[in-house]
């Protein structure tokens, strides 16, 4: 990794026009790196030995996320461990989770999908705050009512008066905007649609508005 | 009891009915008649409020989508952050009933206010007849070991705490008759939670009381393992 990086770094100083190919060539190593990382077997032989390190790479050093990754802090417990089965036996079928989470999970272990869970769950969860403030009112006001007119429920049934979550429910409060966003998109559009839960029928009375007025209240929501 | 139920759909009103009829015609033509006595009193009763009004079916399809959104997706109620009542196979008077009750904030819940009160009389009569006539598996996951307590106090009621058996009013096998619920494959987390707050959940607006009142000193007079028990026992119920 450093020899690509001292490399590049040189072929800075030479020119500029070479800039793209070097970072087409960083772009590269990273991938390796990411790679490599996942392809390593999750040293899970005994609880509490399990490397978290390979979650953090993406979704952050204290699992706050980063960008497309989700935060994980503060998710219910059991919903990660429902997720990570689904990555694992290729059931979740939206794009990132077949680009990314289908080999990041490959090779976790069901102690290790236990202690993930447990893990990440308990860690405090941070507010991402980045929705459009404008839309907030409007995102609430679906949350807590829905719209009775046209056949869309009210989230906060199952998620919870706050977004907390509960169970098998995840905690939306605080979640990124473009995830909260790509996802609900991700249901109306059609994908996952196998999970035997309400959320594609629920998104499919949903316009786009509406989805980035979710979002975005949801994005300012504190613990 | 000095109460106005003209408000809450009564069966003995389904029942003065039927009796007149039979008086009038004889008794080989008694019930046949009342069966389309009561038939006729339904349809004329969705009706009367909205002439030429009919349910699309298509918007019906749509609706029940819906109820099945937060009810489950065969009706046979949902444990969300709230426990959600399974409504299958509930009888339509009691249907009716509750959701009058929540428009008219007798049950104060917001969400299903609001779900209440775009429903127009031929969607809800639409409804609650497909909903009645379902019948999935309950959704379980009440403590099997309360089961056999719950089931001596539904047969036999609490003779030394003065509650009558379950089974007197809601049916041997809970399925419940007219305005009283089926109770058969309920939420355990749903029955648990309802007679327990029964005094601030039911009959909350005093200037139009409802039938609740009748459930309210049951309520009172269980206690809470009581109410586990009998809950565990109707959420096993088919």
């Amino acid at each position: 990794m450093s020899a690509i990086c001292d490399r590049a770094l040189r072929r800075l100083v030479k020119s500029q026009s070479v800039k793209a190919q070097i970072m087409k060539q960083l772009q590269l190593g990273i991938a390796i790196l990411v790679v490599i990382s996942f392809a390593a077997p999750a040293s899970a032989g005994e609880l509490g030995n399990v490397n978290t390190r390979n979650c953090t790479w993406c979704h952050g050093a204290s699992a706050q996320g980063y960008a497309p990754a989700p935060r994980l802090a503060g998710q219910r417990r059991q919903y990660i461990e429902n997720q990570l089965w689904r990555f694992i036996e290729r059931r979740r079928d939206n794009p990132f989770s077949k680009l990314y989470m289908w080999h990041a999970a490959a090779n976790v272990s069901s102690q290790a999908v236990r202690y993930l869970a447990d893990y990440f769950s308990t860690l405090h969860p941070k507010a991402a705050d980045d929705g459009n403030k404008q839309l907030v009112a409007k995102g609430r006001t679906i949350f807590q009512d829905g719209v009775p007119s046209s056949n869309i429920v009210a989230c906060a049934a199952c998620h919870g008066p706050q977004a907390q979550g509960i169970r098998q429910i995840p905690r939306l409060g605080g979640l990124a905007y473009s995830y909260l966003r790509r996802r609900l998109w991700q249901w109306h559009v059609g994908y996952d649609r196998s999970a035997g839960h309400p959320m594609p029928d629920v998104t499919s009375r949903l316009s786009a508005k509406q989805i980035a007025a979710l979002a975005s209240y949801l994005s300012f929501i504190k613990e | 009891m000095n109460l106005d139920l003209r408000r809450t759909e009564t069966t003995p009103r389904i029942a003065a009915r039927a009796g007149r009829v039979m008086r009038i015609a004889g008794l080989h033509l008694a019930l046949p008649l009342a069966v389309a006595a009561i038939a006729f009193s339904t349809t004329s009763q969705a009706q009367a409020k909205e002439p030429g009004v009919r349910v699309s079916k298509g918007a019906f399809e749509a609706k029940i989508t819906y109820c099945e959104d937060c009810h489950g997706i065969s009706a046979q109620g949902f444990r969300g952050y709230y426990a959600i009542p399974r409504l299958a196979g509930q009888q339509p008077q009691y249907l009716r009933n509750q959701l009058r009750a929540f428009v008219e904030h007798n049950r104060p819940n917001p969400i299903m206010s609001n779900v209440a009160h775009v429903l127009r009389p031929a969607m809800i009569a639409a409804i609650t007849r497909y909903l009645h006539r379902l019948n999935p598996r309950p959704y379980g996951g009440g403590p099997k070991r309360l089961v056999a307590a719950g089931r001596r106090i539904f047969q036999n009621g609490v003779p030394q705490a003065n509650v009558a058996a379950c089974a007197a009013c809601h049916g041997p096998r809970a399925t419940g008759h007219g305005e009283i619920p089926r109770l058969a494959g309920q939420l355990y987390w749903y029955v648990v939670r309802e007679l327990t707050n029964w005094p601030k959940e039911r009959g909350q607006n005093p200037a139009l009381p409802d039938t609740s009142i009748i459930m309210k000193p049951v309520a009172h007079s269980l206690n809470r393992s009581q109410i586990k028990a009998v809950a565990a026992y109707v959420s096993y119920l088919r």
